[in-house]
Order: C-alpha cells, then sequence, then structure tokens
C-alpha cells in the first residue's frame, strides 16, 4: 500500500517533469491550450452556474431561517452566505463537481488514445505526449478554474438573492447591507488560491490516470473512477492545508 | 538500413526475444511473421524505440539507437513513419487534418504548400473525396490508407507497420501491400511489416524473418518459401490441409 503510494507519486512527478519542455511548435500547442479553455470554460458554465444557483439559494433560505426571531440582525444572512460562498462554496463545491465532468472526461480521453495507440503514434512522430496532451490540460486549468469559481461565487451570491428576497424572508434592503458588511478583500485572494490549486488537482491527477492506463475497458473504467475519487480527496485535503495555511 | 544485434527482451524474468540477429533492407519489403507468442510485437516495438532491449544492439544505418536519450529520440523519430494496427487516427481530426498534422507539428510550411502535399497523399493512397470525413465515417480499409498517408507525408527513410491486413478482406488486404510496397521501392525506404497475412507474405515478402518462441527460424524470401523444407515455416505457412495441398500441387508431388 505504502510502497504503491510512492510507486505512484513518483510517476506523478516524472511526468509532471516530462511535461515541461520546449514545445515542437507553439502554434499547436496554442491550439490545443485554447480548445482545452473553451471544453472547460464553456462546457461547464451551465452546469457549474445551475449548481451554484441552488447552493446559494439554499444556503441563504437555511440562514435566513436560523436567523429569524433570534437576536442577530436578518442582514447577516447576505453576509454569512457571502463569506461561505467566496471562501468554501465556490472554490470546494465547484471544483468537486468539475473533478466530476472535467476530471473524467480527461482520464476517460487520455486512457481511450492509449488504449487505441494514438499515443503510441504520437510518440512515434516525435511529439512529447505529456507535454503535448497533458500540459495544455493542466495550463487551461489554471486559468479558466478560478475564472468558473469566481462566476459561480457570482451566481451563489445572485441565488441567495432570489430564494430570500422575493419570498419575502428577509427584504433587499438587508440582503444587500449583509452583501456590503464586513467585507475582508483578502478573503477573494483565498478563493483565487483555492481555484488554482483545485485547477491543477482536478486535471493532473485524472490525466496522470488516463496517460498510464493498461488494459482493457474494465481498466478504463477503473482509471476513470480513481480519477474522480483521487482528484475529489485531492482537492479536499488541498481545501484542509490552504485553509490552515491562509486563515 | 535497420541491423537488429542479438536482441533479447524479458519481462518479469520471462525471456521473450532469445538473442536475435537480423538484417532489414533498404527499399524492400522485410516481414516479421510468427505465430501468437512468438515475439513479433514485441520485436517492432523494440525496432522502433517504443521499448529497450534487455540485451543487444539496434543500429539505424551507422547509428546505434538503443540507448539514446529523449531527446535523441525524438529526433530521430522524425525519420519514422508507423502504420497501427488500428491506424490509430486521432478520432477529432478529419482525414485530411490527420494526415497534416505531422506537416502542422514539424515543418514550417506554407499553408498552401501543405495543403498541396496533403492533397498529393491522398491521391496516393486514393482517398479522393474523403478529405473531411472523420475517421468514424470510414471503412477500415480506408483508415489504413489514411493511417499510411499519415505515416509518410514527412517522407520518412523507416516505416514500419504493424498488422496492416489485420480485420481487412483479402481484396482490400492486397490494395494496401501493392500500397506500401510501391511506397517502399518509390521512396527507397526501410520498411519493416509485422504480419500473419499469408497472401502478404507471398505477395510482398522481399524479406521474410520467421520467429518462433523468441529466435529467428528462418530467414528467406517469397519465392523460396514454397520449395523449403524447414518445418516451422511450412506449419505456419501452410497450416491448412487445403494449403499442404496446394503447395504439393505446386512442388509436383
Amino acid at each position: 500500500m505504502i510502497l504503491s503510494f510512492f510507486y505512484h507519486l513518483g510517476r506523478f512527478i516524472s511526468l509532471l517533469r516530462l511535461m515541461i519542455s520546449k514545445p515542437e511548435n507553439w502554434s499547436m500547442y496554442w491550439k490545443e491550450t485554447v480548445r482545452q479553455m473553451n471544453d472547460m470554460g464553456v462546457g461547464s458554465l451551465i452546469i457549474v452556474c445551475l449548481i451554484s444557483l441552488f447552493i446559494g439559494a439554499v444556503s441563504a433560505v437555511q440562514i435566513a431561517f436560523q436567523l429569524s426571531e433570534q437576536i442577530v440582525p436578518m442582514y447577516y444572512t447576505g453576509y454569512i452566505v457571502r463569506d461561505m460562498t467566496i471562501i468554501e462554496m465556490a472554490p470546494t463545491l465547484t471544483c468537486l463537481v468539475l473533478a466530476g465532468k472535467v476530471g473524467s472526461s480527461i482520464a476517460a480521453e487520455l486512457g481511450g488514445m492509449r488504449q487505441k495507440e494514438q499515443i503510441d503514434a504520437l510518440e512515434i512522430m516525435g511529439v512529447n505526449t505529456a507535454a503535448y496532451l497533458v500540459f495544455p490540460k493542466i495550463f487551461a486549468a489554471l486559468f479558466i478554474v478560478p475564472l468558473l469559481v469566481a462566476i459561480a461565487a457570482f451566481v451563489a451570491i445572485i441565488g441567495g438573492y432570489l430564494a430570500v428576497v422575493p419570498t419575502g424572508m428577509i427584504t433587499a434592503t438587508e440582503y444587500v447591507t449583509g452583501l456590503r458588511a464586513f467585507f475582508v478583500p483578502y478573503n477573494i485572494n483565498i478563493m483565487f488560491v483555492k481555484g488554482v490549486v483545485f485547477g491543477f488537482t482536478l486535471t493532473a491527477i485524472p490525466a496522470y490516470q488516463g496517460y498510464y492506463v493498461e488494459g482493457g475497458s474494465l481498466e478504463l473504467g477503473q482509471a476513470n473512477m480513481n480519477a474522480v475519487v483521487f482528484s475529489n480527496i485531492a482537492i479536499l485535503f488541498c481545501d484542509f492545508i490552504i485553509t490552515l495555511m491562509m486563515t | 538500413m535497420i541491423r537488429a544485434v542479438n536482441i533479447k527482451k524479458s519481462f518479469d524474468g520471462v525471456e521473450v526475444l532469445k538473442g536475435i540477429s537480423t538484417i532489414f533492407e533498404k527499399g524492400k519489403t522485410n516481414l516479421i511473421i510468427g505465430r501468437s507468442g512468438a515475439g513479433k510485437t514485441v520485436f517492432l516495438k523494440l525496432l522502433v524505440t517504443l521499448m529497450q532491449p534487455t540485451e543487444g544492439e539496434i543500429w539505424y544505418g551507422d547509428v546505434n539507437v538503443t540507448n539514446l536519450n529523449k531527446r535523441q529520440l525524438i529526433d530521430l523519430r522524425k525519420d519514422i513513419g508507423m502504420l497501427f494496427q488500428g491506424s490509430a487516427l486521432f478520432d477529432s481530426l478529419t482525414v485530411e487534418e490527420n494526415i497534416r498534422f505531422p506537416l502542422d507539428m514539424f515543418t514550417r510550411k506554407t499553408k498552401k504548400e501543405k495543403q498541396e502535399r496533403v492533397d498529393e497523399m491522398i491521391e496516393v493512397v486514393n482517398l479522393e473525396g474523403s478529405n473531411d470525413k472523420y475517421p468514424g465515417e470510414i471503412s477500415g480499409g480506408m483508415q489504413k490508407r489514411v493511417g499510411i498517408a499519415r505515416s509518410i507525408v514527412l517522407n520518412p527513410k523507416y516505416l514500419f507497420c504493424d498488422e496492416p491486413n489485420s480485420g481487412l478482406d483479402p481484396k482490400t488486404s492486397l490494395v494496401i501491400d501493392e500500397l506500401i510496397q510501391t511506397i517502399t521501392r518509390e521512396n527507397q525506404i526501410t520498411t519493416i511489416i509485422n504480419t500473419h497475412d499469408m497472401n502478404s507474405v507471398m505477395e510482398i515478402g522481399e524479406k521474410i524473418n520467421l520467429l518462433h518462441m523468441g529466435k529467428l527460424a528462418w530467414v528467406g524470401n517469397k519465392d523460396e518459401v514454397v520449395e523449403n523444407e524447414n518445418e516451422l515455416l511450412q506449419n505456419f505457412i501452410f497450416a491448412s490441409p487445403f494449403l499442404q495441398r496446394l503447395r504439393k500441387q505446386a512442388l509436383g508431388k
């Protein structure tokens, strides 16, 4: 178990090292990076917005309900929704969802390419496959995931507003006052740091799982599952470490 | 020319190749044949530098390629073309884009020059009209032809074909064989074909290497196959009673 962990860790680091080299052709790498940005960003936008909208809505309703008939002012609903969303909900939940959607897609794409000998074909052509196939995915995620996280935070706050204001649980003024109260800009930094770290995690781990797939469809399925499970665990672990370090 | 010198390969202590020495000649279609498990695929992967031998050396002309580093391998591979058993075409690219891929990646040609080269290749492999189709929309034989076009688009010095006829009907197999032989002769490249197909052996076997249990059991050409009395060769080539009768008729027995 421990030996296996270090074996995979070593191979993972070696893959990352292989990935860093001068591209054979910058424009081809750029084209691939843009394709990945499009797939990750545009392809995940709807699901991210939908989930964030409901998370914001549910959080706001719960908080408003808990605060009702208490001595704590109702505008705290907006304040709590805002900070909870920015610090934790938007980066973590968005990235857990992306690990499922983007991560499994990366593992399946690379695993399928490995099984159909497309990776061997690229190697024979003289392409550094680790660099051409893995690097654009990770690089794209480092930019796109924080952006998606920021959009998720914004949508979640809107979701909260839509859930508690029109239903009359609190007034619009109270919610907006809450949003503007006790704002700490540093929290935005935490959100973006989490976005970048989770973006790396949810692409690098699935890429590793897919790139080294051996065997048939069962092994590909296993790699897909490992990609999602291990990225989720890694995201939660990194979340804990970042929270410890930055708060 | 490619030279294999005393090639040995082991996996987890099991010796799959047990010291193979042979020469693959330039301008000829060199075949590697043998029963399943004979070590053909491993041998081909060693020759194409996708694996390293446990012992022995592989020479491309005057260059020993056995222990090249990653950078040197990448340079060497620009002279190599390979047709894979399943064609290994990129699913998300059209026929034209698949063939153009090596040009895009490794050359600084203009768009017009690339298009001219792609059109030339499409004509060579008789795929006119299929430019915009995706691999999933064309037949297995057409996929092989796209694979051949992609593997020779950069004018390689060495062409490797892993089971080029697997899954194809006999007529299409002949078309693929003839295409490979023509390309080999016209471009004077060293072609190595790993095959099970007996039609290929008899049609384009300019140099045949029979592997058996990890050893080189026989070397010859298609003209020597019928008359040669090597038992392993005869058991492999003329495996069925029908083929054995045909051989006897050919020998006038």
